[in-house]
């Protein structure tokens, strides 16, 4: 079974981005389980989304404690919120942000992708500039981070889900499925005092797997 | 078709196929999904329904008791502070006879204003007359909202379902949503054996002195000790079209389990991940799911446990005073068996705390290493200091 944490912000779109990729998993063949960590929902405040996925069918139902992978919607929660308690050694941390963060520190024991999901949401027009919706470039971007769902799920289950600007929220999906950059390997103590670090394109990262 | 849906969604997709005709709600939290889809559904068209968007619980009951006495299938759901406002009205739809169907979405009550999920509400209602099923999954959730109604309407009194705040009503998965045809052959039209009728005048839940109030109250009794097999008969008509059954209990590994756990709702399925993992380091472990709340199935619930040497029931929920409400039932029933086997009675996850794995196994040590069961339910997972 794997397991990933989504954090974002009430209004994000947070809790649709799992649901997204529940779908987009589930054509793919796999039983999905997805539900919010629920608490009085506010705008901008911090939210968290759950997404199981497993060959057979899902029995246990709690919230994620130790997730294989996270998805951060906004780059300005990691002041606040602990992204990565619990995350299995290893695993990926994928944020939506322009550029590597200055501070590697949290990401430490981990790997890092990151997309500029706003920039992205921007230019397909969806949301606001102020309040963009970025939770389709996210999808596309962690489609694109771990070669999985394909592409064509992901472009399916907004189709299902997305009833408004579907046709650019596909399109956003897909910009951010190619555009996504990750620093390929576990960062460790040298890497962080090495920032910038090195990036590489997810097509190469891919190439070289 | 299989599809990814929500636990709420799971409720009114059932709803949509059983065509009901009348809907009465007011929206609470985690109820509200249930609602909002099918009052869209009423709204597009797609259900030929009136809804009613009353202004608190009890008047949601009220239109839901004079609906279905008016002869028409009639739903409503409810959470929490909004089922505990329509106490004096459930009273009201079991004696009246009324197949009304309420899908129940547990949730804590308050104080602590808490909306998560907590089993107190729905079983503090328990000498309502109402038939009560406890549900585990998406599926479930459908398949045990369209028998509901069949149910309902073969045994007259209502059927409360009940799901997971949550775990359940905001969770997604995979969920078969029938075609109409296979519903429609599950579940025939709704034919009332007693109508309010203008034609026909007669009084209705009129003074019944003690000549005759006593032979009222035994008929619902009665109709509650049929509900048992009767819900065996839906299961199976359920199964000759769609091929899923569920029963009153589930017993998983009792055969041989020297400790059975007992659970109800969404614990149930992290019971089952224990009892694997359990299994598999050669402990005789077991667990009894009880879906079918009211009436209790003492008997087949004693068959099963008496082979056992412990039972270890799993309360998310609290009668102050006495402690687990299943815990007291799984007691009663065993009582009178030749065999009764120590029931240790457990108190966790009340208001949203999470039930893990962990808790589960915690629960399990405890038991087996414990020779005889403490007086109290004991509490899991409180913290230290409080």
């Amino acid at each position: 079974m794997e397991e990933i944490r989504f954090h974002g912000r009430g209004g994000q779109g947070t809790v649709v981005a799992a649901i997204l990729m529940a779908k987009a998993f589930f054509k793919a063949g796999l039983w999905v389980q997805t539900f919010p960590l629920f608490g009085v929902e506010r705008r901008g405040a911090p939210v968290e989304a759950y997404l199981r996925l497993d060959q057979k069918k899902i029995q246990v139902r709690c919230n994620i404690y130790t997730p294989d992978h996270v998805v951060v919607q906004d780059a300005k929660l990691l002041s606040t919120v602990d992204i990565t308690a619990g995350l299995k050694p290893g695993g990926w941390v994928l944020l939506n942000a322009r550029q590597v963060p200055e501070n590697l520190k949290p990401f430490a024991g981990f790997r890092l992708a990151w997309v500029d999901a706003t920039q992205i949401a921007v230019k397909y027009g969806l949301g606001t500039r102020t309040h963009p919706m970025i939770n389709t470039a996210m999808v596309g971007a962690f489609a694109g981070l771990l070669k999985k769902p394909p592409l064509a799920d992901v472009v399916g289950a907004i189709g299902e889900e997305i009833a408004v600007k579907t046709e650019h929220n596909v399109l956003a999906a897909r910009e951010a499925y190619e555009t996504v950059c990750v620093h390929g390997k576990v960062l460790e103590a040298d890497d962080i005092k090495a920032n910038p670090i090195k990036d590489i394109p997810i097509d190469d990262f891919h190439g070289n797997q | 078709m299989k599809k990814v849906l929500e636990g709420s969604h799971a409720v009114s997709e059932a709803v949509k196929l059983a065509r009901v005709r009348v809907v009465s709600a007011y929206p609470i939290t985690p109820q509200t999904h249930i609602v909002e889809a099918i009052s869209e559904a009423c709204a597009e068209g797609s259900l030929d329904a009136r809804f009613i968007c009353v202004e608190s619980e009890h008047s949601a009951m009220a239109a839901a008791i004079g609906a279905s006495s008016g002869g028409v299938r009639t739903f409503t759901a409810t959470s929490s502070q909004g089922l505990a406002y329509m106490h004096e009205l459930l009273h009201w739809a079991s004696g009246a006879r009324l197949p009304i169907v309420m899908a129940e979405v547990n949730r804590a009550l308050a104080p602590g204003w808490n909306i998560w999920m907590d089993q107190t509400d729905s079983l503090a209602q328990r000498d309502t007359g109402w038939i009560q099923l406890y549900c585990e999954d998406g599926q479930e959730v459908l398949d045990t909202t369209l028998m509901a109604f069949r149910l309902a309407e073969e045994v007259n009194l209502p059927v409360m379902v009940v799901l997971d705040a949550f775990f359940l009503s905001h969770t997604w998965e995979p969920v078969d949503v029938p075609d109409r045809e296979s519903a429609d052959r599950f579940l025939p039209a709704f034919f009332p054996r007693v109508v309010v009728d203008t034609a026909n005048p007669c009084n209705m839940g009129q003074m019944s002195p003690p000549g005759v109030y006593m032979e009222m109250r035994h008929s619902v009794q009665m109709a509650m000790q049929m509900a048992g097999e009767c819900l065996n008969e839906t299961e199976d008509a359920f199964y000759r079209v769609f091929n899923r059954k569920y029963g009153r209990i589930e017993q998983h590994l009792c055969e041989d389990a020297e400790i059975v756990l007992v659970a109800a709702g969404t614990a149930v399925g992290v019971c089952r991940e224990v009892v694997s993992g359990l299994r598999e380091e050669g402990e005789k472990v077991g667990l009894l799911k009880i879906r079918l709340f009211r009436p209790f199935p003492s008997k087949i619930v004693s068959e099963v446990l008496k082979r056992a040497r412990k039972v270890a029931v799993i309360d998310r929920n609290c009668s102050f005073g006495v402690g687990g409400i299943f815990a007291q039932e799984i007691k009663a029933a065993l009582f009178n068996s030749d065999h009764r086997p120590g029931v240790y009675s457990y108190i966790a996850g009340l208001g949203g705390r999470d039930i893990t794995p962990d808790t589960v196994r915690e629960i399990y040590r405890i038991t087996r290493n414990t020779e005889k069961p403490e007086p109290e339910s004991v509490w899991i997972g409180l913290r230290p200091d409080e």
